[in-house]
C-alpha cells in the first residue's frame, strides 16, 4: 500500500517511540518491527529512519549508545528517555482523538449513504410518473 | 566464496558513494551499513543470492540524495557546510560563477558610492555615524535577495521598518554633542543587522534553524572581514610607504576615496566569501573558539580577583559598566560561535565543562560590577548611557545565566544539547528589539540630550 508522504512523516514519530517503549532497539530492528506490526502493509524508505532517529535524539526523546552486533559490527542502539515517554503519552492522546474523529465521521458518512440509497429509487419514479 | 567477496566489494563501493554526501557523517554511514548488512542477511536467508539481496537492500534504503537532504535538514551544522549544494527543496540550477561575482562587485561598488554620497551630504560626524550603516545595509541585503530569490513581499515588508529607522535617525532633533545621538548611532546597526538577517533566512525568521545559520554567518563574516582588513591594511601601508618615497602623500585619497569604498566593499565581498567558501572557515571556527575560550576564562578570573581586591568599588568609573557589557558580549559571541559549530549529538566533553566555567566566571565578574554600578546609580541617578548599558547588561545576564543552567543540565545528562541551541536562537531577537527601543525611545525620553 502506498502511503502519503505527510502521513508517513506524521505517524513515524509516535510509531518509533512506541516501538522503543517496548524496549531498546536499533535501526534495522525498528523497521522490521514496523513491517511486522503492519503485516507488511506499511513499508518505509529504510534510509529515512535515521534522520528521524537523530532528530528524536536531538530533542532528547531517545538516547543512543554504540554497541556491537552479534556479527561484531558497530551498531547504534536507541532507548526511550523519560521525556520520550511523556512525548509518547501526548502523541497517543492526540492520535486517539484523531482516530476517534475519523471513525465517527466515516460511520456517519456510511449511515448517510445507506439512508439516502433507498430513497433514490422512490424519488426517481415519482418524477417519472409525473412526466408520464 | 567468490560471491561473498563480491558482496564485500559492493558494500565498500556503496559506502564510499554514501560518504560522498557530506550531510551524512561517517558514524551515520556505519549505522546505515549495519542496516544494509542486516537486510542482506535476511534476504539471503529467504533464498536470494548475494547480488540480488544487495540490490534489493540498496533499493530499500531509498534515494540517497533524498536521505542526505533529510540528514542535512536535521543536522543544520552539516547543512551549513553544504548550504550551497542543497538549496531548500529540489536542487535548482545556480547562476554561473562569473555572474555572481559581477553582482557582488556591482553591489560592493554601489555600497561605496552610497557611502561617498553620504560623506558629501552630511557634514557632521554624528550624522555620518548614523547614516553610513543605513547606506551600506541595503546592498548587503540586496545580495541575499538576489542569491536566495527572496519573495518581493518579504522585501516590501522590510522596507517599512527600514524607512522608519531612517526617518527616526535623521528627523529626531538630536543635540550633536549629546549621548542619545551616539546611543542611537550605536544601536541602529543592530536593528539593521536583524533586518539583514530576515533577508538572509529568506523571510523564514520564525524558524529556529535558519536563525542559527545567520548566527554562524555573522561569526564567519567577522572572521573574513578581519582577514580582508588586515590584508588591505598591509597593502595600503606598503603602497603609502612606497609613494611617500617619491613625495606623493596618499592620505587625502585614502580618506576621501579608498576608505569609503574599501570598508563597505569588504563587508559585501566578505558576505560573498562566506557564502562561497563555507567549509574553509568552518574548520577555523571550532579552533578559534577552542583557543579563545580558555584564554578568556583566565582573563575573566584575573579581572574578578583584581575587582574584588580593589575594595572601594563604589567610586569606579562609569566606563566600567560599558566595559562589562563588552566583556559579556565577547563571552556570548564565543559561546554562540562554539554552540553553532558543535555537533549537537556529541556526548558532553571537557570543552563543554570549560564553557560552563567561562560562563560562570563571566557571571561572577558581572555580578561584582553590577552591584557597584547599582550603588552608583542610586547615588547619582540615571543617565541615558547608564540606562542603555544597564539594559544591555540585564539582557546579557539573563541570556548567559540560562545558557549556563542549560549547559550544566547538559553536562549532567539531564537535557539534550538541542535545548541550549534553541535557547540561543530564541533569545537573539530580543537584542534587536532592545536596540530598537533604544533608538526610538531614548531620544524623546531624555530630551535628545
Amino acid at each position: 500500500m502506498r502511503f502519503d508522504k505527510d502521513l508517513v512523516a506524521a505517524s513515524a514519530t509516535p510509531l518509533v517511540l512506541g516501538i522503543l517503549a517496548e524496549g531498546e532497539s536499533y535501526g534495522y530492528a525498528i523497521l522490521k518491527r514496523v513491517t511486522e506490526l503492519s503485516g507488511g502493509r506499511m513499508q518505509w524508505t529504510d534510509g529515512m529512519l535515521y534522520p528521524l532517529l537523530h532528530r528524536l535524539e536531538r530533542l532528547g526523546l531517545v538516547v543512543a549508545t554504540w554497541g556491537t552486533s552479534e556479527a561484531g559490527r558497530r551498531r547504534k542502539h536507541y532507548a526511550l528517555t523519560a521525556a520520550g515517554r511523556d512525548a509518547l503519552v501526548e502523541r497517543q492522546e492526540q492520535w486517539t482523538v484523531v482516530a476517534d474523529v475519523l471513525h465517527q465521521v466515516w460511520r456517519s458518512a456510511q449511515q448517510a449513504a445507506q439512508a439516502t440509497q433507498p430513497l433514490q429509487p422512490m424519488a426517481r419514479p415519482a418524477v417519472a410518473e409525473g412526466w408520464a | 566464496m567468490a560471491s561473498r567477496e563480491r558482496l564485500e566489494a559492493q558494500i565498500d563501493q556503496w559506502r564510499s558513494y554514501v560518504q560522498r554526501h557530506r550531510a551524512i557523517a561517517p558514524a551515520d554511514v556505519d549505522e546505515m551499513e549495519d542496516h544494509l548488512r542486516g537486510r542482506v542477511d535476511d534476504l539471503t536467508a529467504t533464498g536470494l543470492d548475494d547480488d540480488e539481496a544487495f540490490l534489493v537492500a540498496v533499493r530499500r534504503m531509498g534515494n540517497l540524495d533524498a536521505v542526505s537532504h533529510e540528514f542535512a535538514r536535521e543536522h543544520s551544522e552539516r547543512l551549513w557546510k553544504q548550504l550551497v549544494l542543497v538549496p531548500d527543496g529540489p536542487p535548482q540550477e545556480s547562476a554561473p560563477a562569473w555572474r555572481e561575482l559581477a553582482v557582488v562587485l556591482a553591489l560592493a561598488v554601489g555600497a561605496g558610492i552610497a557611502v561617498k554620497v553620504a560623506l558629501a551630504a552630511f557634514d557632521t560626524d554624528s550624522a555620518l555615524l548614523r547614516n553610513v550603516p543605513l547606506m551600506t545595509a541595503p546592498f548587503l541585503a540586496a545580495y541575499f535577495v538576489w542569491k536566495r530569490r527572496v519573495a518581493w513581499r518579504v522585501v516590501a515588508a522590510l522596507l517599512v521598518p527600514y524607512a522608519l529607522l531612517a526617518v527616526v535617525l535623521n528627523v529626531y532633533p538630536y543635540v550633536d554633542t549629546g549621548s542619545t545621538v551616539v546611543l542611537a548611532a550605536i544601536h541602529a546597526p543592530v536593528v539593521l543587522w536583524a533586518l539583514v538577517g530576515v533577508v538572509y533566512v529568506g523571510g523564514r525568521w520564525r524558524d529556529q534553524d535558519p536563525r542559527m545559520d545567520f548566527a554562524r554567518f555573522t561569526g564567519e563574516l567577522v572572521v573574513y572581514v578581519t582577514l580582508l582588513a588586515i590584508g588591505g591594511g598591509v597593502l595600503l601601508g606598503l603602497t603609502a610607504a612606497t609613494l611617500s618615497l617619491v613625495g606623493v602623500d596618499i592620505e587625502p585619497a585614502m580618506e576621501s576615496w579608498i576608505m569609503p569604498f574599501a570598508v563597505p566593499g569588504a563587508v559585501v565581498v566578505g558576505a560573498w566569501l562566506v557564502e562561497a567558501k563555507q567549509d574553509v572557515v568552518e574548520n577555523i571556527a571550532p579552533v578559534l573558539t577552542r583557543v579563545f575560550t580558555p584564554l578568556t576564562t583566565v582573563m575573566l578570573l584575573v579581572t574578578l580577583v583584581v575587582l574584588l581586591g580593589a575594595g572601594g568599588l563604589a567610586d569606579v568609573e562609569r566606563e566600567l559598566l560599558i566595559l562589562m557589557d563588552a566583556i559579556l558580549v565577547l563571552v556570548l559571541c564565543l559561546l554562540l560561535y562554539s554552540v553553532s559549530a558543535r555537533d549537537s549529538l556529541a556526548r558532553p566533553g571537557w570543552f563543554d565543562g570549560l564553557q560552563l566555567v567561562l560562563v560562570a566566571s563571566a557571571l561572577a565578574v558581572d555580578a561584582v560590577a553590577l552591584t557597584a554600578m547599582l550603588t552608583r546609580i542610586a547615588e547619582f541617578g540615571f543617565s541615558p548611557n547608564k540606562v542603555a548599558a544597564l539594559g544591555l547588561n540585564l539582557l546579557l545576564l539573563v541570556h548567559l545565566a540560562r545558557s549556563g543552567l542549560l549547559l550544566l543540565d547538559f553536562l549532567r545528562d539531564r537535557r539534550p544539547f538541542g535545548a541550549l541551541v534553541r535557547w540561543q536562537t530564541r533569545f537573539l531577537p530580543v537584542y534587536a528589539v532592545w536596540a530598537l527601543v533604544v533608538v526610538v525611545t531614548f531620544g524623546p525620553v531624555f530630551g535628545f540630550a
